[in-house]
């Protein structure tokens, strides 16, 4: 059956090959070919590994500039006036593609020059960020501020079409890189400020039509609903998950997190665990149908969405070999599950400052403790809303076995502004109240326990990874690029940007030969180890 | 939700820094609750007309909040407004105004007796009350003085009083800050670093809070002065002199030594209960 569905994939890839040209065929996404980084996570697992090795652990010391261009947007292509580059760039064929909010690149990878700028019309819809596009064939999709998918000709920038996917009026926003798996192209979208009702679309890559919706909240009849009071207060629950999931291909599952439900701190109107918000969802990405979950934050009112990437990878359990999903989950969590069932294996703090659970539910999920939801006097609690991790890449390395990721030991005031019965929007605000630090983790997914840790000493530790078979971990903080050996923690090489890393760094093979490259603010660095002249 | 940014942080310090300006004017209140926004906040955010918005108030209580509700957030048999994607998509009253000439007969709604100016006058009120459960600039803080002094007083003496005085340099604090200001400022002096969504924080704190670093290079020479910025690979700061000096870090060399005077402040927060924090505040507002 499932080799069936690999069968059918490879078959119409050949039968459609003459219409992809320079394109990526949906095939070539099963294993992607190194001269290329073809989705938002670089290949389906999320793991942000790469199994290149020309620039390794052993000359690492000598990577350096191969090019650096600044991008110029329009429309709106960054928070605050600057363009902040936070997709992450696809490669194919020797093409960069990559976005800013309503801002599209089209750049020749051998020289950083821009080859076409696409700028979607001005609109109301917010610019905090966008993920990148996804490709499929010619095509490149990528969500708009005001919630349209956009599909773009790759070879020219030129529009081919544009369908609404959430009306920007009831305050749905879009961010998410799509998700290209076979003939469908997965969407997701964002805003929870206006209690609106969250979903996951699927839609034809050739006319953008609906091929399926999945409600990230139970309808009516719907398993689920007894986790919420009533059918309105689940139609209102939110829970948008607004990065784009990863998928198996053997199981058939695209697995993604979702978001917090609403009101986002006021939990009055919504008591019970309020599926599936907060959650690892696995869907059926033909049909749309959910397969299995897991709540990382059941009954969530600290806004910690459960969107940061499940990775897939498979690892040896209690000596049994398994296909596993890990994920360090906003609220301090760090989970590993059987991707088949959903079933946790490992549930372990990640930082330890975390304060606001008691012990864990029959399934392994955390249980809130109610003395830490938002009061009007407030509560202190640990992390803050912004996260003890949030939605930048986390990396998984097959050869250390270790799961890379930026933390944060942060604290905030919880405060409930809403004492309605029937609290609306936010409901709540919290105050960052100050951090115990900011460290670069890698967890053994075995035990949930970092095997090595990297404090720094400021800056941001919430930032994106890329682990490679060259025995590195590329991350950064601050406007530095930095390169860790991956086993032990060892910074190997550093350099200072015009600003800071945006996206995760990617690698790739171009003519023969590695690059590292990463966006940082509104231009795009290339990095390369050179060989002496001949 | 939603994305949670890096790059927005800088921006919501600065809105916070902002906003805590407004809390120290002399003339804050001492309810403990929090100034600049509320309803002022959110008719001035939807740029909806205040004389227009005003009568609007009144009428909808009139005429429409026995169904809908006082806040407009439903009724027995009446939906909720704020939640109506009517009321959202509603522009200039194109949407809503049909609804309120005609009513809605077959849906049980009655048609409300408005003349034009008037049903301008509660579209004007909706916008608001939307507008304002859907901005958190617009949401006001309650009463954060629910503490007792007395346990505050006690608490303060034990674990601050080694370096505060209520005599000193808290002396009449408790008139320069609202109590919710006041309490966000002693939680953390330095501000609401490594998250925090919405809410002011604290001011930035005095000279005394400043980070100070020592750099101890090989040749023994020890330069020390206020942290200007630190990584794992560089260090600068300004000596007593105002001399700028910096520093190539390479690992553990130099030796840095770095010290905040307000850590103790950081370290406590594994160690309140929200009772503390509560009792403390309580007795922080009595130092007038």
């Amino acid at each position: 059956m499932r080799n069936h569905r690999l069968l059918l994939v490879a078959f119409l890839a050949l039968a459609l090959s003459g219409a992809y040209g320079q394109g990526l065929t949906p095939a070539e996404l099963l294993k992607p070919p190194a001269d290329s980084w073809p989705t938002y996570n670089g290949d389906y697992s999320g793991r942000r590994f790469s199994s290149l090795t020309q620039i390794n652990a052993s000359n690492v010391h000598n990577l350096s500039l191969a090019w650096a261009t600044r991008f110029t947007a329009g429309g709106g292509g960054g928070r605050g006036g600057g363009v902040q580059i936070k997709s992450t760039p696809l490669l194919v064929n020797g093409i960069l593609y990559f976005t800013s909010p309503n801002n599209v690149w089209a750049a020749d990878a051998r020289t950083g020059r821009e080859l076409w700028h696409y700028e979607y019309p001005p609109n109301t819809g917010s610019t905090i960020g966008n993920r990148g596009v996804g490709m499929y064939g010619n095509w490149l999709f990528f969500e708009s501020p005001d919630s349209n998918l956009v599909s773009l000709d790759a070879r020219t920038g030129k529009l081919r079409w544009k369908v609404s996917i959430a009306d920007p009026k009831l305050d749905y926003t879009s961010t998410v890189a799509p998700v290209v798996i076979g003939n469908h192209i997965v969407t997701g979208i964002g805003g929870d400020h206006l209690d609106n009702p969250g979903f996951i679309q699927s839609r034809d890559p050739e006319t953008g039509a609906l091929q399926w919706k999945w409600w990230t909240t139970p309808r009516k009849g719907e398993p689920g609903m007894e986790t919420w009071p009533d059918e309105y207060s689940s139609a209102h629950g939110t829970g948008q998950a607004w990065i784009p999931g990863t998928y198996d291909p053997e199981l058939n599952l695209y697995i993604v997190g979702t978001g917090n439900p609403n009101p986002v701190m006021a939990e009055k109107s919504r008591k019970g665990d309020d599926l599936y918000t907060c959650s690892i969802v696995a869907l059926n990405p033909d049909t749309g149908k959910l397969v299995w979950y897991f709540q990382p934050s059941p009954h969530d009112v600290h806004d910690w969405d459960a969107v940061e990437t499940p990775i897939l990878f498979d690892g040896v359990i209690d000596g049994q070999q398994r296909k596993l999903v890990a994920q360090a989950s906003r609220n301090g969590y760090f989970f590993v599950l059987d991707r088949t069932t959903g079933k946790r294996i490992v549930g372990t703090p990640f930082i330890d400052t975390v304060n606001w659970a008691k012990g864990f539910d029959a399934k392994g999920q955390p249980i809130a403790n109610p003395a830490k939801y938002p009061t009007t006097d407030g509560v202190l609690v640990s992390p803050s809303s912004n996260g003890a991790t949030n939605w930048q890449a986390p990396s998984y390395d097959p050869d250390t076995g270790l799961f890379y990721v930026g933390t944060s030991r942060s604290y905030s005031m919880f405060y409930l502004t809403d004492t309605d019965d029937h609290p609306e929007g936010w409901g709540g605000l919290d105050t960052g109240v100050g951090n115990e630090g900011n460290a670069l983790l890698a967890i053994d997914y075995r035990t949930g326990k970092a095997v090595w840790r990297h404090d720094w000493p400021s800056g941001s530790g919430i930032v994106n990874n890329l682990s490679t078979a060259g025995k590195l971990l590329f991350t950064s903080n601050g406007s530095n690029l930095i390169a860790f050996q991956a086993a032990t923690g060892k910074i190997l090489w550093h350099t200072g940007l015009m600003a800071s890393p945006s996206a995760g760094p990617i690698t790739y093979l171009l003519d023969g030969k590695q690059y590292v490259l990463v966006a940082a603010g509104d231009s795009l660095y290339a990095f390369t180890v050179n060989r002496p002249a001949p | 939700m939603l994305n949670r940014e890096r790059g927005a942080l800088p921006l919501l310090l600065l809105l916070a820094a902002g906003a805590s300006l407004t809390a120290q004017e002399p003339a804050a209140g001492r309810a403990g609750r929090s100034q600049g926004r509320g309803e002022a906040a959110a008719v001035s955010g939807s740029k909806e007309d205040p004389a227009a918005v005003g009568r609007g108030a009144k009428l909808y209580q009139t005429n429409c909040a026995g169904c809908h509700g006082a806040t407009a957030r439903g009724g027995v048999g009446a939906p909720d407004l704020i939640r109506s994607s009517l009321v959202l998509d509603d522009e200039k009253g194109i949407l809503i105004a049909p609804v309120l000439r005609n009513g809605r007969p077959d849906a049980g709604m009655p048609k409300p007796n408005l003349t034009e100016a008037e049903i301008g006058d509660v579209i004007a009120w909706l916008h608001v009350q939307t507008f304002a459960a859907g901005h958190r600039t617009t949401y006001a803080f309650q009463d954060v003085l629910t503490g007792d002094a007395k346990k505050g007083e006690a608490y303060f003496a034990t674990t601050c009083g080694s370096c505060h005085s209520a005599t000193g340099d808290l002396k009449g604090i408790g008139s320069r800050y609202d109590a919710f200001a006041l309490q966000a400022r002693w939680l953390q002096p330095r501000g609401g670093r490594g998250g925090g969504r919405g809410g002011r924080g604290a001011a930035t704190a005095s000279a005394r809070g400043a980070v100070t670093v020592t750099v101890m290079l090989a040749s023994g020479q020890k330069v020390s002065g206020t942290l200007d910025r630190i990584d794992d690979f560089s260090v600068s700061l300004h000596d007593a002199s105002g001399d700028y000096h910096s520093f190539t870090r390479e690992g553990d060399s130099p030796r840095v030594e770095v010290h905040d005077p307000l850590k103790p402040h950081t370290d406590l927060l594994a160690k309140y209960t929200d009772a503390d924090i509560h009792n403390v505040t309580a007795y922080l507002v009595t130092l007038k």
